[in-house]
């Protein structure tokens, strides 16, 4: 469906991708995963030929540097933010969307209905949520039904309820069938959202992996901030030391060094030692 | 899912997205601050010269509407530049800016589509602009009983929207460079003086310091588009560039009747040769 190969993307002498490889088969889902600046999104630019590349990406057959319009045709664009045409409604946006790709405006309502956005089609774009934004943005890509889908960041800027909502979402078109690309940087998503991972790190692929092996693959780590109920703040210290894990005494807790897919085996090992926890939190 | 071929399309510029792109550019001006600012600056100004300025003052050989058009030439000269041109300059720098480049062209639409959509719709706000402000002025002269003339008002009216959209085409080649919208603007005033203050004066200043011969002093003045305008809007209305002094004189000896559709045809280049190379740079131009 989609080949990539030795693709570099230079500004001026700075290389943001370097000799990038991928295969991604038709109804695959896969991430583009790293830190701000690994290049991502500009893979992502690539794919939609809104920047000049040297190598090759080859979509459904066809050059996408030579058949930028066949190609684009194919794919559902969702921006990371909205944050343009704040004084068009939600329709006017979505029916001048569904002009270019010479749909018809009924599209616009059926598409609507499935993002549940139908009950804001009069809303101007400034006056939505960041989570409508998203599903605004999720719309205007779903129009021409494409069988391709690039999601650039597509949480990031969201609350818990608005990203829980977004994942529903992406889950729903993911099972659709359609090839998915998404970037994003955080890890807990990739594993209900794709099927590959594609770590990067300063423009270059680290590691190519399930979502569930990616922590183990790369040594990820988080910081887990531990409240104990009734002050048991050193017997947690002890139990944790005695399990192995990497943890100290702050003013508050206790701050544990966990493997950043199974922040669990910490908190697993404090209730099984009868120690009650009263609250914590993820550090990175 | 089985696997997706696709079929190639034509990459060729398709006038129907060309329109739909335009067609939005008309809304947002229509609904941007900034145009209703100048288009109510403009209609202003040329209602107040078409009612209060003139029917007092003494031009005795114009009639009216020549009275009225040329006030309006003096008007458009300064208002209308720097209107084609901040509107051009926050064009596409604007929507780069704003992401919303990179969201149009995420669609099967191509620069060159882009590109005419966008310079397509602002240059049908800019005509709502020009035309209203000299339908308005021709109205009140109309109804106070002027009617010689009319053909030249029509000239000048159809000259000051090919200079408005000759500085759209300049605005948006700054565009196309400028890193921000901001920068496009600076730079969007700064062109707008020299092309309408250092322009004009620097042709004067060159005339009365060098030995420039009178065809040189000439091509000098239609070399800025905004003097090009101004020469061609006088020779509409008067048929005479004595403004220019032996410059002038010597463009009617030489050119006679012929005069004004060169000076027109002139100003009609201005109006192309700007939007093309912003084209140029835009579609042959970078990352958006």
């Amino acid at each position: 469906m989609i080949e990539i190969r030795s693709l570099t993307k230079r500004y001026g002498e700075v290389e943001v991708v370097s000799d990038f490889d991928l295969d991604v088969g038709p109804g695959e889902s896969v991430a583009l995963w790293g830190p701000n600046g690994a290049g991502k999104t500009t893979v992502v630019r690539c794919l939609l030929g809104l920047v000049t590349y040297e190598g090759s990406i080859t979509v459904g057959g066809l050059d996408a540097s030579e058949h930028g319009k066949a190609v684009r045709g194919a794919m559902g664009y969702v921006p990371q933010e909205l944050s343009f045409y704040d004084d068009m409604t939600v329709y006017e946006l979505l029916d001048y969307s569904a002009s270019l790709r010479f749909l018809p405006p009924e599209r616009v309502d059926e598409v609507c209905e499935i993002v549940q956005l139908d009950e804001h089609t009069a809303k101007r774009v400034r006056e939505l949520s960041g989570g409508l934004k998203q599903r605004l943005g999720i719309a205007s890509a779903l129009l021409p039904d494409p069988p391709i889908l690039l999601l650039d960041e597509p949480t990031s800027n969201l609350d818990a309820h608005a990203r829980e909502s977004a994942i529903t979402l992406l889950e729903g078109l993911r099972h659709e069938g359609r090839t998915l690309i998404i970037t994003s940087h955080h890890i807990e998503e990739m594993a209900m959202l794709v099927d590959r991972v594609v770590a990067m790190e300063e423009g270059r692929i680290q590691v190519i992996c399930g979502p569930s092996d990616l922590a183990d693959e790369l040594g990820l780590k988080a910081w887990l901030h531990v409240i104990m109920s009734n002050g048991d703040t050193s017997a947690a210290l002890d139990v944790l030391h005695g399990q192995g894990f990497t943890a100290r005494l702050n003013s508050r807790g206790v701050l544990v060094e966990v493997s950043a897919q199974g922040k669990g085996e910490a908190v697993a090992a404090l209730q099984n030692a009868g120690l009650s926890i009263r609250d914590l939190e993820v550090w990175r | 899912m089985t696997a997706v071929h696709l079929e190639a399309v034509s990459e060729r510029a398709q006038p129907s997205l060309v329109a739909a792109i335009a067609k939005k550019e008309i809304a947002e001006a229509f609904r941007s601050k900034w145009f209703w600012m100048w288009t109510v600056a403009f209609a202003g100004l040329a209602v107040f010269m078409a009612t209060v300025a003139l029917p007092g003052s003494q031009v005795a050989e114009f009639g009216s509407f020549g009275r009225t058009a040329a006030s309006l030439v003096a008007l458009a000269q300064i208002i209308v530049p720097l209107m084609g041109l901040t509107l051009g300059a926050s064009s596409i720098a604007g929507q780069r800016e704003s992401g919303a480049l990179r969201f149009l062209l995420s669609h099967p639409v191509s620069r060159s589509e882009a590109f005419l959509g966008t310079y397509a719709g602002l240059a049908a706000a800019l005509a709502a602009t020009v035309f209203g402000g000299f339908g308005l002025a021709g109205l009140i002269t109309v109804m106070q009983g002027g009617g010689a003339d009319a053909g030249s008002f029509v000239r000048i009216a159809v000259l000051s929207w090919l200079l408005a959209v000759s500085m759209l085409g300049f605005g948006m080649l700054v565009s196309t460079f400028a890193r921000t919208a901001s920068a496009a603007l600076g730079i969007a005033v700064f062109v707008w003086l020299l092309f309408t203050f250092v322009g004009d004066l620097g042709v004067m200043g060159s005339a009365l310091a060098t030995r420039v011969p009178t065809w040189g002093l000439l091509a000098t003045a239609v070399v800025n588009p905004v003097e090009a305008f101004r020469l061609a809007s006088l020779t509409a209305f008067s048929g005479s560039l004595d403004v220019l002094g032996p410059a002038g004189r010597y463009a009617v000896d030489t050119f006679g009747d012929q005069l004004g559709w060169m000076l027109f045809v002139t100003v009609g280049l201005w109006a192309a040769i700007p939007v093309v190379l912003a084209w140029f740079r835009f579609t042959r131009g970078g990352d958006v």
